[in-house]
């Protein structure tokens, strides 16, 4: 669908050579929700712009169904680009147009007829739950109000893709919910692929399908929301993921806890069905131990649950251990060694 | 040797439209030029919709060396293209050429500054719709840029009356002409008091119809 091949981008800053993107190459399936994460200056800010070409690759190809962008003639690239939505994280809407004026700007380039201009204005209004608003200027709006008419306008030459970049990065929590259940709208009722970027992992984890980790340029890990989440390999991932999943008690708690002679620590982690059964419970009892749970969570990622908990398990030391090996057989565990940060 | 002003009233009345007459024409074939040598400063810099650097330069440079001449010396400096373009460099007419010369180049440089304040994200949206070049110009830098730029403009127009003054002075006619001969070569203090009022009416029109017309634009 987006097919990034072995892309690098070069910026020449004065004598300064700057490697935004160096060799990327990632895979955007159709109906994908695909999130590109990474701290600012990561690269996904120009990686992002390589899909309707607002920069143009130094290196590598981009793909889109089988299409080279790179290899379009200016006219097939306005083409094109009426084909990918895009929106931003300051919604820049124009400001001397009203919002139905805003929203129709795109099919006035595509030269619909102002008939049918109008009614899909409309339905795209109602669709963004605006249409009252559509003689009102965008100085008018709020923050959250602005995006959805940057999500009308975007929508409004049906596109197949929809680019956002940080397009949630300048809005309150609660707005930031509305816009991301918009958007899973979007890519559930009419099937757009989106492609999008974000350094909140709150992003990643309520709206994405997959995802991919950025830094100096590189993708450094990619796959499935779920499975980056529950099985991390490397060390940025791991702090994106620990910003919204507190999946260790801070050290000052886990230096207590050991001074006070507390014993070993236990991360156990439920990936999917496991979760929903009990194991803990099942398996102490059968060796005649308890377990405290010191610590832990249990969230939903791509609808499907993932507990983590910090246990310590009090009892016969030998019925601990056998305890530990047969939990082992069920779902992960591990000992809690010393702070991981 | 006071004026019989029953009978020299006529004469302010044409004058002033002389002066109405230079600063409207001179307003209109400067903003025409001004504003397409604006955009195209705009549109050729760095980074820019359509950069080029030779363009842009050319323009920078052309435009930094007629700008800083005062008005009244490149009025005669250029009164041989005058002649040339014009016929004579005596009356309105003659006035008009090199005020528009001048306006042109102030006014490309007062849209270059609105188009500047553009908030470039707004292009970038422009562009990542499809639209061309040309189509932004027209369709997001003049109107998003609309408002500033009529103040802009307006301000442009109160100076120009000043420079009709000055070109009345060397041969252009109107108020600025009157005001010359019988103000200070016939020390007629009275002249120079009622064109010295008329000027300041007009200031004040042009002002006002610019701030109305810009804030109906920006609503506000």
């Amino acid at each position: 669908m987006i097919e990034f091949k072995q892309v690098s981008k070069t910026f020449r800053l004065g004598k300064r050579e700057v490697h935004a993107v160096k060799d990327v190459s990632l895979k955007v399936e159709q109906g994908d929700i695909y999130g590109i994460i990474g701290f600012s200056g990561a690269g996904k800010s120009t990686l992002l712009r390589l899909v309707n070409l607002l920069e143009r690759p130094s290196e590598g190809s981009i793909e889109i169904q089988g299409v080279d962008v790179t290899s379009l003639s200016a006219k097939e690239l306005r083409k094109q680009r009426r084909n990918i939505g895009m929106i931003f994280q300051n919604f820049n809407l124009f400001n001397s147009r009203t919002v139905a004026g805003n929203i129709a700007y795109p099919l006035k380039l595509a030269g619909t007829p102002k008939q049918e201009i109008n009614t899909r204005v409309e339905e795209l209004l109602r669709f963004v739950g605006l249409a009252d608003k559509a003689k009102d200027y965008p100085d008018q709006l709020s923050g959250g109000q602005k995006q959805r008419v940057g999500i009308a306008r975007a929508l409004a030459t049906n596109p197949d893709i929809l680019i956002c970049d940080e397009a949630t990065s300048a809005l309150d929590p609660d707005t930031t919910a509305d816009v991301l259940r918009l958007l899973k709208q979007v890519n559930r009722e009419f099937g757009i692929t989106i492609l999008l970027i974000t350094h909140e992992m709150e992003v990643i984890q309520s709206v994405c399908t997959k995802v991919a980790v950025m830094e100096n340029g590189e993708v450094i890990e990619s796959g499935g929301v779920f499975e980056v989440f529950t099985d991390p390999q490397h060390a940025t991932t791991k702090r994106f993921i620990h910003s919204v999943q507190q999946d260790l008690p801070s050290p000052k708690v886990l230096a207590e806890w050991r001074e006070s002679g507390g014993g070993s620590l236990y991360r156990l982690q439920f990936k999917g069905p496991v979760a929903n059964e009990p194991v803990l419970s099942t398996v102490t009892a059968k060796h005649g131990i308890t377990f405290n749970i010191v610590y832990g969570s249990v969230r939903e990622l791509e609808e499907r649950l993932f507990g983590n908990l910090i246990v310590s398990f009090l009892g016969n030391p030998e019925a601990v251990d056998t305890a530990i090996q047969e939990i082992a057989t069920l779902t992960d565990i591990e000992e809690v060694q010393e702070i991981e940060r | 040797m006071n004026v019989d002003w029953t009978s020299f009233w006529p004469r302010i009345v044409e004058a002033t439209g002389q002066t109405i007459t230079m600063v409207i024409a001179t307003l209109i074939f400067g903003s025409i030029l001004g504003i397409i040598m604006g955009l195209l400063l705009f549109v050729t810099r760095q980074n820019n919709i359509l950069e080029n650097k030779f363009l842009f330069n050319l323009l920078n440079i052309v435009i930094n060396i007629i700008r800083p001449v005062p008005f009244i010396i490149f009025l005669v400096a250029i009164s041989q293209l005058t002649r040339l373009v014009v016929g004579t460099t005596i009356g309105t007419a003659a006035a008009i050429f090199p005020m528009t010369i001048v306006a042109s180049f102030t006014i490309a440089r007062v849209v270059e500054n609105n188009l500047v304040s553009i908030d470039p994200g707004v292009i970038e949206a422009a562009q990542a719709m499809g639209a061309s070049p040309l189509r932004i110009i027209f369709t997001v830098l003049i109107p998003e840029a609309l408002g500033p730029l009529v103040l802009g403009l307006t301000f442009v127009t109160v100076t120009l009356i000043d420079f009709s003054a000055v070109a009345g002075t060397v041969g252009g006619g109107g108020l600025g002409h009157i005001a010359m001969t019988y103000g200070y070569q016939r020390f007629d203090a009275s002249v120079m008091i009622v064109t010295v009022l008329i000027l300041i009416v007009l200031v004040q029109l042009a002002q006002w119809l610019g701030n109305t017309l810009s804030r109906k634009i920006m609503r506000r």
